[in-house]
């Protein structure tokens, strides 16, 4: 099965007054419905590779193919496309915007990509919440529901456009034990059920152990994995 | 609805005072432009409808924009010719022909012209003298290109026809010599005419040196006392479409030769000044204007500054620079343009009420309604003055979170 994400010597170097390798030189390759976890203690890079991985951060060397695709030479524009087609993200805090209804939060990125009417959107959006959930919430704010709730509400919106891959960004850090629990249930689901690719950064071994592989960071190198 | 339209509107929405006031700002903007703008080219049509109709449109002179060529000149042009201590022929001054000339300025459709010849003349009753100038006219068509009819106090001009040896004099003169309809007073010329004439008519027009110095009479009478028979010496042409004024006067003055100013031409410096006016009003309430952008610009930037992790949320989902840039400029212009239809409406509330105030200028007698123009001009130029400044005010805010780099964000928050 080809690769759904590939990367080859992957280095991200910030040129500050003192400079820092976040990621020095990473390949790697993840294939189609994979579930990866990054794993690493803190500063080993594990976000700014997955940033890099997400097409949200330009690398200083390096190359990744994304289905396929050469990014190396896209432009801010072509990045923005392919992460609103093909990518899905959840961050560790949910970042909801606060103003917009569950439902309008989950409809977003469907209604920037602007193929499908207004009401197929929002039957797609509420459907998404059902299978997560939380379609009870779906006309509520997200200051209005759990931690828990809004980080479901942040996969509904992740997966809307139905994604390719689904990058998490310590999904379950800010999260008590239960709802952790449930978050990772519903990512382990989304590779074994729904055929989606997951790369997810974590602390949590628990978490880590769920997943198919784990790839293991340490000053911005790949020690295991 | 475009989700870009629609994220700009849940931001002002969301955020009701700061976004009322700097609606308020635009509205009051304006509203105060056009009420200022409205009184202000009011007042300066008021003053060019003054102008245009208490002074003919066309004046002809008997004189010549440029000086007569010599003979010698014009029979060799390119040659190096200087003539000095020359005298030009005595000739009896005023229009020449003018009967001829006058006949054919009456043909050009739109316009009626009346002859007269002016003069200095010094007028004595009783002791006293003034010097003024003395207008020698045909009473009926006199009244076709002047006002001076409707300015008459009692008598009028018509009373002229009746009496050969009549004079018609100014308030301020009849006050000065204190004498009244019916009285006679005795008039000088410098070339030897003497004449004592009738008081048949007397007028005021509020300015106190006309009304003091400018006198009237039949065409022949002051023909004979300036010893000029058979001649006038200005042609006064009154138009049916004064802005035509110039065009006209060139026109005739190519044809007969003689100098035919227009009143545009000759209130050059009364018109300029109006120009200076327009200037320092427009650049005033366009202030206010400017004023209230800046209030869209720290409202905006506000909004940015809060904003900027779900900027980086919305960028991470796959919005493109662009599409922040336009949710930003979107909300500059719908401050913009919902201020602008709120603005002309108070604006124009306050031009009804601007319009209801009556006041008396000097030299009119009785009071009127303050001058409010409705011209639709200066209803498009408050909207496109109030939208244009909205949006600039948006469009630095706007490049800034369009600039806003997610990973710089997220970073930071986790």
């Amino acid at each position: 099965m080809s690769p759904v994400l590939q990367v080859e010597q992957l280095s991200k170097r910030l040129e500050d007054e003192i400079p820092v390798t976040l990621v020095d030189n990473i390949s790697l390759e993840i294939a189609a419905g994979e579930f990866v976890c990054i794993m690493g203690p803190s500063g080993s890079g594990k976000s700014s590779l997955l940033y890099l991985l997400g097409l949200l951060d330009i690398p200083s060397a390096g190359r990744i193919w994304l289905d396929g695709e050469d990014t190396s030479h896209f432009g801010e524009d072509q990045l923005a496309k392919r992460r609103l087609e093909k990518l899905g993200f959840v961050f560790q805090f949910h970042f909801l915007l606060a103003e917009f209804t569950v439902v309008d939060n989950v409809a977003l990125p469907m209604q920037r990509l602007g193929r499908h009417p207004q009401p197929a959107i929002r039957q797609r959006a509420l459907s998404l919440l059902e299978q997560l959930g939380v379609a009870d919430h779906a006309h509520k704010y997200p200051h209005q529901i759990s931690g828990g709730q809004r980080q479901r509400v942040a996969i509904a919106r992740a997966l809307i456009n139905d994604p390719l891959v689904i990058l998490a960004d310590e999904p379950t850090g800010n999260l008590d034990t239960a709802s952790g629990e449930r978050v990772q249930q519903i990512l382990a689901d989304l590779t074994h059920e729904m055929g989606k690719t997951v790369v997810a950064v974590t602390h949590d071994p628990a978490f880590a152990h769920r997943a198919d592989r784990q790839i293991m960071l340490v000053d911005g190198r790949i020690q295991s994995g | 609805m475009p989700i870009q339209l629609q994220i700009a509107l849940t931001h002002l929405t969301s955020r009701k005072r700061q976004t009322l006031v700097s609606l308020g700002g635009v509205i009051l903007g304006v509203a105060f432009f056009l009420a200022v703008s409205s009184l202000m080219r009011g007042s300066e049509q008021d003053f060019i409808k003054r102008l245009i109709d208490n002074s003919p449109h066309i004046t002809i002179y008997d004189e010549y924009r440029r000086p007569q060529t010599q003979p010698a000149q014009m029979q060799w042009p390119d040659a190096a010719i200087s003539i000095s201590h020359l005298t030009p022929k005595t000739e009896n001054r005023g229009i020449r022909s003018y009967r001829e000339k006058l006949a054919f300025i009456e043909l050009i459709p739109g316009l009626q012209v009346a002859p007269v010849l002016i003069g200095p003349a010094v007028l004595s009753f009783a002791g006293r003298e003034q010097s003024g100038s003395l207008s020698g006219i045909i009473p009926a068509k006199m009244k076709t290109v002047s006002t001076i009819q409707e300015k008459m106090l009692q008598g009028s001009l018509d009373a002229l026809t009746a009496n050969p040896n009549g004079i018609i004099i100014g308030k301020a003169l009849a006050d000065k010599f204190q004498l009244g309809l019916g009285r006679n007073l005795n008039l000088v010329t410098q070339d030897g005419g003497n004449r004592v004439m009738k008081v048949v008519g007397i007028y005021r027009t509020g300015n106190a040196n006309y009304d003091e110095t400018q006198t009237f009479s039949n065409l022949k009478p002051a023909q004979v006392m300036f010893n000029r028979p058979n001649r006038v010496n200005r042609l006064l042409i009154k138009l049916q479409d004064a802005y035509q004024a110039n065009l006209i006067a060139k026109r005739i003055e190519a044809n007969i030769g003689y100098k035919a100013t227009s009143w545009i031409e000759a209130s050059e410096d009364i018109l300029s000044l109006l120009t200076v006016r327009n200037i320092i009003m427009f650049s005033v309430v366009s202030a206010i204007l400017i004023v209230a952008s800046f209030g869209i610009y720290n409202t905006l930037s506000t909004i940015v500054m809060e904003k900027t992790r779900d900027i980086a949320i919305l960028k991470s989902m796959g919005f493109h620079a662009t599409d922040i840039r336009l949710i930003f400029l979107f909300e500059g212009s719908i401050i913009g343009a919902l201020g602008s239809v709120l603005g002309l409406l108070l604006g124009a509330g306050l031009m009804l009420i601007l319009g209801q105030i009556q006041v008396k200028p000097p030299g009119v007698l009785e009071m009127t309604n303050l001058p409010v123009w409705w011209g639709v001009e200066q209803f498009e130029l408050a909207a496109a003055f109030a939208l244009t400044s909205c949006i600039l005010a948006a469009y630095l805010p706007a490049r800034r979170a369009g600039d806003v780099h997610p990973v710089d964000i997220l970073r930071g928050q986790s």
